[in-house]
């Protein structure tokens, strides 16, 4: 059964070698190697404001990275023309942090956004494929409503419908458990990992909730202070010894990641007469 | 003294950066435009939303400015018993500057700022980085439509003003002050050139380009924040309407100027 040449079945689907990627002053990434297997779901975890969005922007191309190389696909991101990189996110479904709908049109509307835009199909077949998907999230009933009319967790379910409408190869998911219920929080889980069971699919999954991703993560990358801290199996890492992934996977307070944005120390702060 | 000369240097610096990317701006939009025109049910929509939104505002100012003409103009014809050439000068304010001029500012006000607002409000809100993760390019999707819309919308505006503001000045003139009802529209007729229109329309034609262009810039280059949003679009009434103003003495003058 396992007759494909192994590099074929090996190459990751994103590679990322040296990563390097600044803001201002602020490192953002420092030399980060990770890969992304073909067919798996790879979360990426790590306290607010690390740097995830920011990855996923960048292995969508839409940052380019100050030093070392991203290849998706088996192409180098930051290298290509525009229209190859269009032509490489018909493959990419992203699901944004803020679900990012367009306001100004309906929840099927949004939905069927990329399909009119890209497929040419009939406005019947779009229809379906619309329900299919909207039903998938469980707000089928909810087409006919505007944006604004949703709460943020069924606008982050409708973002979900709109990313797989055109059946992409990889799906990036920014935080899809924020906001959810539980009942909610387990069908998305349960859907994530449906879709990752098509075959040749492949999820990112970013998020801080450590239970759920969990439950579906193949793989997990924790990084923290623009490093990896950690990566392996949920089952290894729930077993790690590292200060660091222990700190994170139990959700302690105190350890060696910090929960603040650099500062000065708190009590110079508080005496200084700095008026920012 | 080094420092005012240093700031005056960052200020033109700044100035000319920000032209440069409006202008590469507006070069990327109208390549997006092609696979625009083959879907014109986006301009047209956008043609309601700046046009036809714009509608009673231009009506009702066209109406009072027609009005005002024809009061003004009465009381200066009548000393020199003149009275009867009131349907030309009319006509001709409103055609050559009134007509084109109002409207164009009446649109950088009502229509441009709303176009800043929304673009500015998608960007803050990730719709255009949104759409460029799903492969669609926002300058072909968003701005090409509501540029194209502008541009034709504001022509139209303009004769609309013109021809409601004659219709105010012959409702003063003739109705009210007794002018002669002929008269009025046959001095009209004799004395207003095609030229005249031609201009007109040219002026129109330059004054929405630029007004749309200065809003749908404005907008795509706001700093994402409700802040910046609202920056962008008082420099979209600020700026197009001294466009307008400015871009009217240069066309002026090389039309009427020999
Ligand atoms: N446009 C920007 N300009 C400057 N700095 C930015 C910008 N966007 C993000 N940053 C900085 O980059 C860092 C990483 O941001 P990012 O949004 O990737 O964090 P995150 O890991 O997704 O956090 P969260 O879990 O809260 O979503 C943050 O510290 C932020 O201050
Ligand atoms: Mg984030």
């Amino acid at each position: 059964m396992d007759q494909t040449p192994v590099t074929e079945q090996r190459e990751p689907v994103v590679q990322i070698r040296g990563l390097t990627f600044r803001r201002g002053a602020r490192v953002i990434f420092d030399n980060v190697d990770l890969d992304i297997e073909r067919g798996r779901i790879t979360a990426i975890m790590g306290p607010s404001g690390t740097g995830k969005t920011t990855l996923l922007r960048l292995i969508g191309g839409q940052l380019r990275p100050d030093a070392g190389s991203i290849k998706v696909f088996g192409q180098e991101v930051g290298k290509l023309s525009r229209r190859e990189l269009f032509e490489l996110r018909k493959r990419i479904g992203m699901l944004f942090q803020s679900g990012a709908l367009l306001t100004d049109l309906t929840v099927f509307d949004n939905v069927a956004f990329p399909l009119r835009e890209h497929t040419g199909l009939p406005e019947r077949m779009i229809r379906d494929l619309v329900l299919i998907k909207l039903e998938a999230v469980g707000l089928r009933g909810a087409r006919g409503l505007m944006p604004s009319e949703l709460s943020g967790g069924m606008a982050r379910r409708v973002a979900l419908a709109r990313a797989i409408a055109l059946d992409p190869m990889m799906i990036l998911y920014d935080e899809p458990f924020t906001g959810q219920d539980p009942i909610s929080m387990g069908t998305l889980a349960q859907l994530i990992h449906a879709l990752n069971g098509t075959l040749s699919l492949t999820s990112v999954v970013v998020s801080h909730d450590v239970h759920e991703t969990s439950l579906i993560a193949d793989y997990i990358y924790v990084m923290s202070g623009g490093k990896l801290i950690g990566e392996g199996s949920p089952q290894t890492l729930a077993q790690s010894d590292s200060p660091w992934v222990r700190q994170f996977m139990d959700g302690l307070p105190d350890g060696p990641v910090p929960f603040h944005y650099p500062a000065p120390a708190y009590g110079d702060d508080l005496l200084s007469n700095d008026d920012a | 003294m080094l420092d005012a000369v240093q700031n005056l240097g960052r200020w033109a610096l700044n100035i000319l950066e920000r032209a440069g990317r409006a202008t590469l701006f507006l070069i990327l939009t109208l390549r997006g435009l092609p696979p625009i025109l083959a879907r014109p049910l986006l301009v047209i929509q956008q043609m309601h939303a700046v046009g036809v939104r714009s509608l009673l505002i231009i009506v009702v100012s066209g109406l009072f400015v027609g009005m005002v003409l024809g009061l003004q103009g009465y009381n200066t014809l009548v000393d020199f018993g003149a009275e009867q050439t009131l349907g030309v000068m009319v006509a001709l304010a409103l055609v050559r500057e009134l007509g084109p001029v109002i409207s164009a500012l009446l649109f950088a006000g009502r229509a441009c700022s709303a176009l800043t607002a929304e673009i500015g409000l998608m960007k803050a809100t990730e719709q255009l980085s949104a759409m460029e993760m799903m492969a669609t390019d926002p300058l072909s999707r968003v701005i090409a439509p509501r540029l194209l819309a502008g541009f034709l919308a504001l022509p139209l505006l303009a004769a609309i003003f013109s021809a409601i503001g004659v219709l105010g000045g012959y409702f003063v003139g003739v109705g009210l002050l007794g002018v002669d009802d002929g008269a009025f529209w046959s001095q009209m007729q004799a004395k207003v050139d095609p030229d005249d229109i031609y201009n007109g329309i040219i002026k129109s034609v330059a004054f929405g380009f630029v007004t749309t262009w200065i809003a749908v810039f404005q907008g795509y280059d706001a700093t994402p924040t409700s802040e910046g949003v609202s920056r962008a679009t008082t420099y979209t009434v600020v700026h197009g309407s001294l466009a307008v103003l400015g871009l009217d003495f240069v066309l002026t003058s090389f039309m009427f100027g020999d």
